[in-house]
């Protein structure tokens, strides 16, 4: 049996602790381990963007770093930003009234971009959007859907 | 799970960490930030039997000014945190410059200035800044350390004189010599991608307004950063103008070894540089004569 390591990690305020393999990724730990399948995982090497989280707050692409590197730290996924089940994120209001999305399956990482982005740019330019989403790869939308939900969630957050 | 099973350690100093690697032998990887180790984990074209974990050790992560002006920066320091330290800007502007156009921000948040080093990728922008700033790496083995010019330290793609049982810890930046304008270009399909082609240029002005010293280096346009000695012979020694750029431009474009790829031709990757160049060129020279 390989070696197993502690990891004790606070997701969205809960705190969990495992007992994980080293070469366990952070985006496999947070869905199978804790069962969050909020997060994506797409191209599993560090492209796509769909497994991006906040890691102590900052976004980070969880397909391309261990679990065992998350032991202490706070981290949060798109399980994380809706209020409750009836009251959303204004993010995720803004993809919602905008139609933001089509098979959905870029949009946690999307969303997770977003949050600090539009926490340091509350009034962001079309330009600054595209370039903002630019680690996030979305197959389905040709990105103006997005842009339109980002400039409505900006609208939400003012 | 993706990555082949591997040996791990996260030592909390430096020397455990350096006494780690000296243990393990050849076989045992550094893992910085991990923005290019795990993809190739995660794809198994790397096979570590062991990982020294980098990210336990706060004492390699920091930016900090020295005494004759320049700067200071730890191995471990992170990108995001050298894009917007206010102390980079100031002392190292050239490299506050090109900060955003590595990789996206994700990948910023992670990956570190020693990690992006020691990985040596072709395209990578903070190889050329080095050079281009003539900056100091400082590698640390168990028991000593040694210091390699930046200009010394890339051999071949993905290879530098770094030893197996070495960690770069430090860059030493020298402070830029006053008149100095600096400049960094380069162009990739989409925002954040892997440039076709980079260029930095440094060109210190006297007070008889002649360029006293010019240094261009090039990213993706051969197998490690290229220095472009004659477009330098050519800047040295004039006054900075429109045209001096697009001679030294088109001198540049000669020096570069561009490999080509799916997404553009030596030709085109040439092209570039020559463009590029003398973009850089014309606004370095502005930086310089106000100065």
């Amino acid at each position: 049996m390989a070696e197993k390591f502690p990891v004790s990690v606070i997701i969205n305020g809960q705190p969990f602790s495992r007992e994980v393999e080293s070469r366990l990724l952070l985006a496999d730990f947070i869905r199978q381990e804790i069962g969050l399948t909020g997060t994506h995982v797409g191209c599993e090497h560090g492209v796509c963007g769909a497994c991006t989280i906040l890691f102590d707050g900052a976004p980070v692409r969880s397909c391309i770093m261990l679990a065992v590197q998350a032991d202490g730290h706070d981290l949060m996924t798109v399980e994380g930003l809706a209020e409750s089940e009836h009251k959303l994120h204004p993010i995720q209001q803004g993809f919602w009234e905008a139609h933001g999305l089509q098979c959905g399956f870029c949009t946690p990482g999307i969303l997770m971009t977003l949050v600090p982005f539009l926490k340091e740019n509350p009034d962001p330019s079309e330009q600054e959007i595209r370039e903002a989403i630019s680690g996030n790869l979305c197959r389905c939308t040709g990105y103006q859907h997005i842009v339109q939900a980002v400039q409505k969630a900006a609208g939400l957050m003012k | 799970m993706k990555p082949a099973p591997f040996e791990y350690a996260a030592p909390a100093t430096l020397d455990a960490a350096l006494a780690a690697l000296e243990e393990y032998g050849y076989g045992a990887k550094v893992l910085a930030g991990g923005q290019s180790l795990i993809p190739a984990m995660n794809f198994r074209l790397m096979q570590p039997p062991m990982l020294v974990d980098l990210n336990r050790i706060p004492a390699l992560d920091y930016i900090e000014p020295t005494a004759s002006g320049g700067l200071r920066i730890g191995g471990m320091a992170r990108h995001s945190a050298v894009e917007h330290s206010p102390l980079v800007a100031a002392r190292a502007p050239l490299l506050h410059e090109a900060m955003p156009h590595i990789a996206h921000p994700q990948i910023r948040n992670r990956g570190t200035i020693g990690g992006s080093l020691a990985h040596a990728d072709p395209a990578a922008e903070l190889p050329v800044i080095t050079i281009a700033l003539e900056a100091r790496l400082r590698l640390q083995k168990r028991g000593s350390e040694r210091w390699v010019d930046a200009t010394e330290f890339f051999q071949y793609m993905f290879t530098t004189d770094i030893q197996p049982n070495e960690i770069l810890t430090e860059i030493d930046i020298p402070p830029m010599p006053k008149g100095t304008g600096w400049a960094f270009e380069e162009f990739s399909r989409r925002k954040g991608d892997y440039a076709l082609a980079g260029v930095a240029a440094l060109i210190t002005v006297g007070a008889d307004g002649v360029c006293h010293k010019a240094r261009l280096v090039y990213l993706n346009l051969g197998e490690v950063p290229v220095i472009a000695h004659g477009a330098q012979a050519i800047l040295e020694g004039e006054k900075p103008h429109p045209r001096l750029a697009a001679e030294a431009a088109r001198r540049g474009s000669e020096e570069v070894e561009p490999m080509g790829s799916v997404h553009a031709s030596p030709e085109y990757q040439r092209h570039l540089a020559r463009v590029l160049t003398e973009r850089a060129l014309i606004r370095a020279f502005g930086r310089a004569a106000h100065g």
